[in-house]
Order: structure tokens, then C-alpha cells, then sequence
């Protein structure tokens, strides 16, 4: 890496292992179909940012990611409150916790803003993620927490598989379906709390989304998934967070969007499991295979037996 | 009309025809559709303004409408394809919403969009931002569109009412009974574009998503019926508007955000409160049923 300066160096690693913890965790949001919910909850985690910020009045990221979890598992919950106690159907209790979070957080920031020295808070990189704004501080504890992800899901993989295809399964042989479900939403809320500030909070949901969705196209095997996930990630965060340190004010999460959008478009036209190109390559072989039998049934005469 | 008056009026515009396309959003079970329309309107917008590198109503409008169909086009494509609904809307949206937030960021500058004004909106400029109209006096531009949009959706949901009515409850019925069901997908993702965009550039995009999705559901749980639905639905969305400004006012911060916010303190009430789907009226009866049952 030449030509990069200490700081935008340490810029790439968090952001290599940040993609590579999202890929993880985000394979197993493919499979329990909450690709959505993780986009309800990075905006659920504003209020916690800007309150944490306002309790203290000053910046300091470790409270700040705290009160972001505590915003994100408060708006968790509140999902499946609503969907199992009224008849309101999940997208749109998503939605509902969504945009009222992301109000009450826009509300708190106009609060804060208006505190003396709260102009200069940069609470509004949240919103875009700013890779730029964070010190090396913050991003040491981004790394390391990322890190942790990362040996937690490497360590349990054996059980994760288990819970996430056989669950019925799974509790057979006493893995506690509960726990395995509260340690996957606390990944899950690690993951985008300490993403939200290199990402930011509209944009978190494609890291988790996009890398998983294109592992698919290459694999039906899930180890293999996982992995693919966690390079598709970690690739789409770096060459995302060094397009945006070319030029000052670049927010830091659409190109890290538009690099793993294009590693998406990629696999979704070459996959090698249901690519485009190879769903067409079969359709073709299938059409000429299905043609010679059917010129051979015309030749067919009274009496003959069919092939 | 006042200050506060127009402000209120535009907030109340919005609530009103946010609630209505809401009501028949949350039925068709799209609530994330919503979501992901709102976010892409913002790479329409910026495309308007960089082919005609000027801000007029007409050409957002048009520009927008064509950024969601183009979302929902995209994502049918994609699902026809293979990839599940909710993951083709989450890398639609993101990806069209990035898009234009480079395009911001890069080739626009500050000079006349910004990325925050859009999402949190500005109903505070509304009111400066006037034409004249013949007969009327000084009329603010937003609430003119807003009038024009309000019309639209609501002669399109009355002369299309009995279509709209089976394609959403029995979708199966109404492609059997000869309804253009795929036609009618695409106009109400067109009237979703238009009436997020009319919305979003008074109020951003934050604010709309709230606004069609919760008063709806608060409605949801008041009703079966769908012609009570549907007003009931434009009025919760009136009440937050008029909540939010009174709040805004009380703690001196963003509108957009705490009308918002007012749309989930009236969801809540009605989450607990309504008699026929609360959640205490469901204890209530919980219990007494419980109480026949052992006697």
C-alpha cells in the first residue's frame, strides 16, 4: 500500500475486518430471512448514538456504541412484540420501528446540535458513516470487536449450521433454541452498532445484506458460504474505504455499497450454482436435448415401441 | 394564513394522502417496498436536477416516479430470478440510494441538495417558497403540488376501488376474475413514487416512510373495514402531523422528526388501547374467557 498514509492504513484494516464480520453474520441473516430487519435496527441504533452522546456531553465511542445497542435491542424487541401481539404483520412493524427510531434519533440530534459545542459533535457522520472521522482509537475497538465476532461464529460453527437448517434438530440434542436465537441477535447488534459509524446507519443493512446474497450464487454449501460472505465483505469494505479516502468529505458506506453491489452483479450473472449464464447454458442444452428426442418420435412408425 | 398555518397545512397534506396510499400499502403487505421507494426517490431527484440542473417541481416529480418503478421493477426482476423478496429490495434500495448519494457527494455539490435536507426535510422553508395563484393571493409551492397529488391518489383509489379491494385481499380472484393485477402493481408503485416524492421534498424521506406506514397500521387495528380503513387512516395521519408540530414546538427541535415520532406514540396507543385488535381489550377478553371456562 504505497501512498497511504498510517491513518488511512488503519482505515483499511477496520474496514477489511468490519466487511469480514458482516459477511459472517450476514449469512446467517440469509437464512433466517432478516435481511430487512438488520436495516430496522442500524436505524433503531441512532437515538442510543446521539443519547449516549448527550448524557456525557462529549464524544466518547464506547458509550456511544452502548447506547446504540440499547436502541437497537429496544427496537428488536418492539418488532416482534408488535407482530406477536396485534395482528400487524412484520414488514410492517420493520417499518414502523424504522422510521419512528430514526425520527426520535433526528430529533434528539437537533437537540444536541443546538447544546454549545454540540455543532461540532460529528454526530451527523452516523447517518452516512464517515471512516475519515474515526481515530485510531475507535477503530482499534471496532477491530477488536469485529475480531470477536469472527472467533465466536468460527468456534460455534458446528452449532450454528445446526440451529439455522434443523432446529427441530438441534433441540433434540439439547441446544437451546432461545440462546442460540439471543446470541444471534446480539451478533447481529454488534456488528451494526459497531459498523453505523464507518457505514452509517441508512447503508448498514447492504453489508449485511449484499455479501450473502452473492456467496449464494457460488455454493450450496454452507461453510463454503460462509466464507465466500466474509471475503465479499471484507473486499467490498476495503476498496469501498479506499475510493473514499481519495478525496476529503466522500462518505465512506456508498462506495462500500457500490462495491459490493458490484460484486453482487458479478455473481448473479457467472454464479456457478444459479448464475444467469449458467441457468441459460442448461435451458439451452435441455431445449436441444428435449429436440432430437422429439425429431426422433416423429419417425415413429405403427407398432414401434416408444424409446 | 400564518406562518405555523402553513405549515401545518403542508404537514397535514402529506398526512392525508400518505394515510390513504398507507392504508392499501399495509393490506398488500409492501410496508418495505415503502421503505425502500422512499430512500431511491433521492437518486430520481438527483437525476432530474443533473440533466436539467434546475429544481422545479415538475421535472422532480417526474424523475422520481421513474426511480420507483425503476425499484420496483428491479426488485420483481430480481425475484423472479431467484433471489427472496426482502434481499432483492434490501440490495435495490441500498445500492440506488448509494448511487445517488455519490452522484451528491461528487458531481452536485452543496449548492442545492443536500443529502440531510432530503432526508430530514425542511417544512420550515415551506411557507417562504411561494407562487402566486389568480384569485388566492401567495400560495407555497409544496402545498400546491401536495393539493395535486392528494387528487390524484384519491381519484385513482375511488374510481379503482373495487380493483383495489380484490387485488389486495384475494390477489388469486381477482387474476381469475380478468383484473390486470400486474398493472395495477406497477400503478400503485408509481402512486407511491409520486406521493413519496411530493411528501419527501417537504417533509424527507424519513418522515414518509413514517407516514405511510403507521398511521395505516394504527388503523389496521381499529377496523375491518376498508372504507373505514382508508379515512381512518388520512385522519391518524393528519392527527401526528398536527401532534409532531406541537411537540417540535414544546421541545424546540426538528418537525419532521417528532411528527415522526407522533406517528408512533398514536400507534402505540392504538397497539394497546383498540377495542377490537389492543392489546388490552385482547387480555380482557383473554381473561373473561378464561373465567367462563372455569366456571
Amino acid at each position: 500500500m504505497i501512498g497511504l498514509s498510517h491513518n488511512a492504513l488503519w482505515v483499511l484494516v477496520s474496514m477489511l475486518m468490519l466487511g469480514t464480520a458482516a459477511g459472517l453474520v450476514g449469512c446467517f441473516a440469509y437464512w433466517k430471512r432478516h435481511s430487512l430487519m438488520s436495516d430496522a435496527l442500524a436505524h433503531a441504533a441512532l437515538p442510543g448514538v446521539v443519547a449516549g452522546y448527550a448524557l456525557l456531553g462529549f464524544k466518547s465511542l464506547p458509550v456511544m456504541l452502548l447506547g446504540a445497542a440499547a436502541s437497537a435491542l429496544v427496537g428488536a424487541l418492539a418488532v416482534s412484540w408488535i407482530r406477536s401481539s396485534s395482528r400487524v404483520k412484520e414488514d410492517a412493524a420493520m417499518g414502523i420501528i424504522l422510521s419512528v427510531f430514526f425520527g426520535l434519533g433526528i430529533m434528539l440530534l437537533a437537540i444536541v446540535n443546538r447544546l454549545p459545542g454540540g455543532g461540532q459533535s460529528g454526530l451527523d457522520s452516523f447517518i452516512f458513516g464517515q471512516a475519515a472521522a474515526m481515530v485510531r482509537q475507535d477503530m482499534r475497538l471496532m477491530t477488536a470487536a469485529a475480531a470477536i465476532v469472527l472467533l465466536v461464529v468460527l468456534v460455534s460453527f458446528k452449532e450454528w449450521k445446526l440451529h439455522l437448517f434443523d432446529p427441530a434438530f438441534a433441540r433434540g440434542l439439547g441446544l437451546s433454541g432461545r440462546l442460540m436465537d439471543a446470541a444471534y441477535l446480539t451478533l447481529l447488534v454488534v456488528v451494526i452498532v459497531i459498523g453505523i459509524q464507518a457505514v452509517g446507519v441508512i447503508l448498514m443493512a447492504a453489508l449485511l445484506i449484499i455479501p450473502a446474497v452473492s456467496a449464494r450464487y457460488w455454493t450450496n454449501a454452507f461453510g463454503t458460504m460462509l466464507a465466500l460472505s466474509a471475503l465479499f465483505g471484507g473486499g467490498a469494505g476495503v476498496a469501498g474505504a479506499y475510493v473514499s479516502t481519495l478525496e476529503s468529505g466522500w462518505p465512506t458506506g456508498p462506495f462500500i455499497v457500490i462495491a459490493a453491489a458490484g460484486i453482487f452483479l458479478v455473481s448473479f450473472l457467472f454464479g456457478l450454482r444459479k448464475g444467469l449464464l449458467l441457468k441459460a447454458m442448461q435451458r439451452r442444452e435441455q431445449m436441444r436435448r428435449l429436440r432430437t428426442r422429439a425429431i426422433r418420435s416423429d419417425k415413429l412408425t405403427e407398432g414401434e415401441a416408444l424409446p | 394564513m400564518s406562518y405555523d398555518g402553513w405549515i401545518l397545512l403542508t404537514a397535514s397534506l402529506v398526512g392525508l394522502s400518505c394515510g390513504l396510499v398507507g392504508a392499501l400499502l399495509i393490506l398488500r403487505r409492501m410496508a418495505m417496498m415503502a421503505d425502500a421507494i422512499s430512500h431511491t426517490v433521492l437518486l430520481g431527484i438527483v437525476v432530474a436536477y443533473l440533466v436539467t440542473r434546475e429544481l422545479s417541481g415538475a421535472h422532480m416529480l417526474i424523475g422520481a416516479a421513474a426511480a420507483g418503478l425503476l425499484t420496483a421493477v428491479l426488485v420483481q426482476g430480481l425475484h423472479a430470478r431467484g433471489v427472496r423478496q426482502e434481499a432483492s429490495i434490501g440490495i435495490v434500495f441500498t445500492t440506488l440510494f448509494a448511487i445517488g448519494v455519490i452522484l451528491i457527494a461528487t458531481k452536485v455539490g452543496n449548492a442545492h441538495l443536500d443529502v440531510q435536507h432530503a432526508l430530514m426535510g425542511e417544512i420550515t422553508f415551506i411557507p417562504w417558497e411561494t407562487t402566486p395563484v389568480p384569485g388566492l393571493g401567495e400560495i407555497p409551492e409544496a402545498v400546491l403540488v401536495l393539493l395535486a397529488v392528494l387528487a390524484f391518489v384519491t381519484a385513482l383509489i375511488v374510481a379503482l376501488y373495487k380493483e383495489w379491494k380484490i387485488t389486495s385481499f384475494d390477489p388469486a380472484l381477482a387474476a381469475a376474475l380478468g383484473i390486470p393485477v400486474a398493472f395495477l402493481h406497477y400503478l400503485f408503485m408509481t402512486m407511491i413514487s409520486v406521493t413519496a416524492v411530493a411528501a419527501f421534498d417537504a417533509v424527507g424521506a424519513i418522515m414518509v416512510i413514517a407516514m405511510l406506514i403507521t398511521p395505516a397500521s394504527a388503523a389496521y387495528l381499529w377496523t375491518d373495514r376498508l372504507s373505514v380503513m382508508l379515512p381512518l387512516s388520512g385522519l391518524f395521519g393528519v392527527a401526528s402531523a398536527f401532534a409532531g408540530y406541537g411537540i417540535a414546538w414544546l421541545l424546540d427541535t426538528s418537525i419532521s422528526g417528532s411528527m415522526a415520532f407522533a406517528t408512533g406514540l398514536l400507534f402505540l396507543a392504538s397497539f394497546l388501547l383498540s377495542p377490537r385488535h389492543g392489546l388490552a381489550a385482547r387480555r380482557l377478553r383473554g381473561r373473561t374467557a378464561v373465567g367462563r371456562a372455569e366456571r
